[in-house]
């Protein structure tokens, strides 16, 4: 970790930070830490495009994994040079197929793996100054995570009330016994488990799928968070009541203040409930934009291959992605070039020597592909 | 590539592969019994797809199960009949299903990862059902392996690739290409596209319909998501609660949903085009099978539940060719009982 020193340079204002707490934030002391975050304040364009400063904000972010053996060095890059940004109040879906790293993303964002290049600022502070126990638990609980298997996540020996109350007790010591009950049964309500006093004595085994998710949801919002990191939190899920996990998310978006990073690999639920859309294709950002825009103008290939594959019932069968297999790339020591060109039928010779940088074609919809152009030209599928 | 069975079983070129009549399976357990698939009935022609969909515990895995005689102990066949290919499957000895499976019905599980064994490479794992089924001749395990993976688009190559080395959508369509090993002339498969993401899930169903269009076998593909066999299926059962909620024609149930669960069923995933829309999904869970509701077993959860509803269970009414389990569709029967 020596490349953040240098890069911490382009934070937010200190100030900004600050006024984000809620009013009656526990730990106030916190707040007042991102004092290197206030060297300079150049804002990104995402933050612009949103009008206010980004709650969370990663800048050129890298994670390889080393794979096999001496013999064999090979370098597995499954997040290249990615940068983001989530606003406050906005909730922000990653999409892309298996393999694009996007749960890396979410594990880098949750400080579970340390990023081999970039930086993710949270409020303005780099996190690679994020240290020592206190800091990072005071992180954890502003950035939650949720689980995408409801099944496995949860101990089938305890009681749901037995995880969230730990949960209250590490993260919000100040409460009395009594309080964090009662803060249980609140967010209990808040996502609709009631009668939440009754629901806490269940087993996990007694809560049917979506019951399990909202208590997934339920133990992040007890600890007031800011930002929510959702692993494909409703792939698990039957049909038939994935929708209301989804109202649940935009409800605590609008009730709550919170944001959230629904990380997907179903674009129509991503629509359904994301403000904006980030499109991930072998590690990198392919398309990005509010969700609207992205979807009914779809500019990278990928994004419309994507878009021709969603099963709709109410339309006719579309034709044209027949022809691709669905295989994902190899991001194994990746020579330049754009990641998708072995599956893109517009692909160019730039696209084998020169990887296409993400380019602003629209206001506030860029998509990395040389061929694109900001009118409704190009079309690979559909 | 047909058996000696078909032989024998006047018509099954044009007519009727699978004859499912009454067909109950309970799960016998310490605290009761569960009745998981209650007197499902439907004949399946050759050549035919049907889509089967419904929430997680609805039966619809128990009823292919049943199908594929599979059910192991506690679930048992209670009731009714599997008539394959003229032959009653309920009942036949394991010797006697072993004789059937693969050659003439073959299934293809959910999750390849744990359907194919991860220490043996899928050559050899299409080798042990050849010889299983009396292929000695190494050569012609050879053929017939890389044809059925040319088939689902796959280099034979990968005959000698242990199942880790594939992707997921490699997996599951070598999957489909071992289960293609003897032309049978049904395959039924559990969600086979789950594990899969869009793209992927996508190019597998197209595969599976040109392959039958190819090979000519009936299909029963169960899966939770109604959208993913809109355009492939014939016709579309929906199961709630053990029982048919309604079956008929894809496209009549897609356009003209008659029982209140298709129709939120339908209104339950979002769009990927036309205007955004709030949904609601369907409230609540679905029933305990070990304690039936006296009525309609989607009353509790019903937009448009009656006094009647609750009391009595309502019969599969035939309107326009179309089966609905719903009294408000009483009146207009057609036909049927």
């Amino acid at each position: 970790m020596s490349e953040p020193a240098a890069r911490r340079a382009p934070g937010q204002p200190r100030r900004a930070a600050v006024q984000s707490m809620p009013a009656d934030a526990a730990l106030p002391a916190d707040a007042q830490a991102p004092a290197d975050g206030a060297a300079d304040a150049q804002a990104p364009a995402d933050a612009a495009a949103s009008g206010t400063a980004p709650l969370l904000r990663a800048e050129g972010l890298t994670r390889h994994f080393k794979i096999g053996n001496a013999l064999s060095r090979r370098t597995l890059h499954a997040v290249d040079d990615l940068t983001l940004a989530i606003g406050e109040h906005e909730i922000v879906a990653l999409a892309g197929e298996s393999g694009s790293g996007k749960s890396t993303v979410a594990r880098l964002l949750a400080k579970l793996y340390k990023p081999t290049g970039g930086e993710i600022y949270f409020q303005g502070r780099p996190l690679s100054a994020v240290r020592g126990r206190r800091d990072v638990l005071r992180y954890r609980g502003d950035v939650p995570m949720v689980f995408q298997d409801p099944f496995a996540s949860f101990n089938p020996v305890f009681r749901v009330s037995h995880g969230i109350m730990r949960c209250l007790k590490l993260h919000r010591p100040e409460l009395s016994a009594h309080q964090r009950r009662e803060e249980a049964e609140r967010v209990f309500t808040a996502v609709g488990l009631t009668p939440a006093a009754e629901v806490l004595e269940r087993f996990p085994h007694e809560l049917s799928g979506g019951q399990r998710q909202r208590v997934g949801f339920a133990q992040a919002l007890a600890l007031r968070p800011k930002l929510i990191l959702a692993d494909e939190p409703v792939s698990m899920l039957d049909v038939s009541i994935r929708i209301g996990l989804l109202n649940l998310m935009a409800d605590l978006r609008d009730t709550q203040g919170v944001s959230i990073l629904y990380i997907t690999h179903d674009i129509a639920s991503a629509r359904y409930v994301a403000d904006r859309l980030i499109i991930m294709y072998a590690g990198h950002i392919a398309e990005t934009g509010p969700s609207e825009e992205v979807l009914s103008r779809p500019r990278h290939p990928y994004t419309q291959l994507l878009l021709s594959a969603v099963p709709d019932p109410r339309a006719p069968l579309a034709v044209g992605a027949e022809t691709d297999r669905g295989e994902p790339p190899k991001v194994i020591d990746p020579a330049p070039g754009c990641r998708f060109r072995w599956r893109c039928p517009l692909a160019i010779d730039e696209c084998h020597r020169v990887t296409p940088p993400l380019r602003e074609l629209l206001p506030e919809h860029s998509a990395a592909c040389h061929v694109a152009r900001a009118d409704a030209e190009t079309q690979a599928f559909r | 590539m047909s058996s000696a069975q078909s032989e024998d079983f006047p018509g099954s070129a044009t007519g009727t592969v699978l004859e499912v009549r009454d067909l109950s399976v309970e799960y016998l357990l310490e605290r009761g019994t569960v009745l998981a698939v209650d007197q499902v009935s439907f004949d399946l022609a050759a050549g035919e797809f049907i889509g089967i969909v419904g929430e997680s515990g609805c039966g619809k895995s128990t009823l292919l199960f049943a199908i594929a005689q599979l059910l192991a102990p506690p679930a048992e066949v209670t009731d009714g009949s599997v008539i394959f290919k003229g032959r009653n499957m309920v009942g036949l000895t394991d010797k006697e299903l072993t004789a059937v499976r693969w050659k003439d019905l073959s299934v293809v599980m959910q999750s390849a990862m744990n359907a194919l064994n991860p220490v043996k490479s899928i050559g050899a794992q299409f080798a042990d059902a050849m010889r299983a089924h009396g292929v000695a001749s190494k050569a012609e395990i050879a053929d017939r392996s890389a044809e059925v993976l040319r088939m689902v688009g796959i280099d034979p190559v990968h005959l000698k690739s242990y199942p880790h080395q594939l992707s997921g959508g490699m997996r599951q369509r070598s999957m489909i290409a071992m289960a293609m090993l003897f032309t049978p002339d049904l395959v039924i498969m559990d969600e086979p596209t789950s594990a899969l993401d869009v793209v992927a899930q996508r190019s597998l169903m197209v595969q599976i319909k040109e392959l039958q269009e190819e090979l000519g076998f009936a299909i029963i593909f169960v899966t939770h998501d109604m959208s993913l066999v809109s355009h492939f299926s014939d016709r579309l059962m929906v199961m709630y609660g053990g029982v048919v909620a309604e079956f008929g024609a894809t496209r009549r149930v897609f356009d003209t949903p008659l029982h209140p669960y298709s129709a939120g069923l339908l209104e339950a995933f979002p769009s990927i085009r036309g205007p955004r829309v709030p949904l609601t999904g369907i409230p609540g869970s679905p029933p305990n099978l070990a304690s039936i509701p006296p009525g309609c077993r989607f009353a509790p959860r019903c937009p448009k539940v009656m006094a009647r509803c609750e009391v009595e269970p309502p019969e599969l009414y035939e309107v326009n060719g179309t089966l609905v389990r719903c009294f408000l569709h009483a009146g207009e029967e057609r036909g049927h009982e």
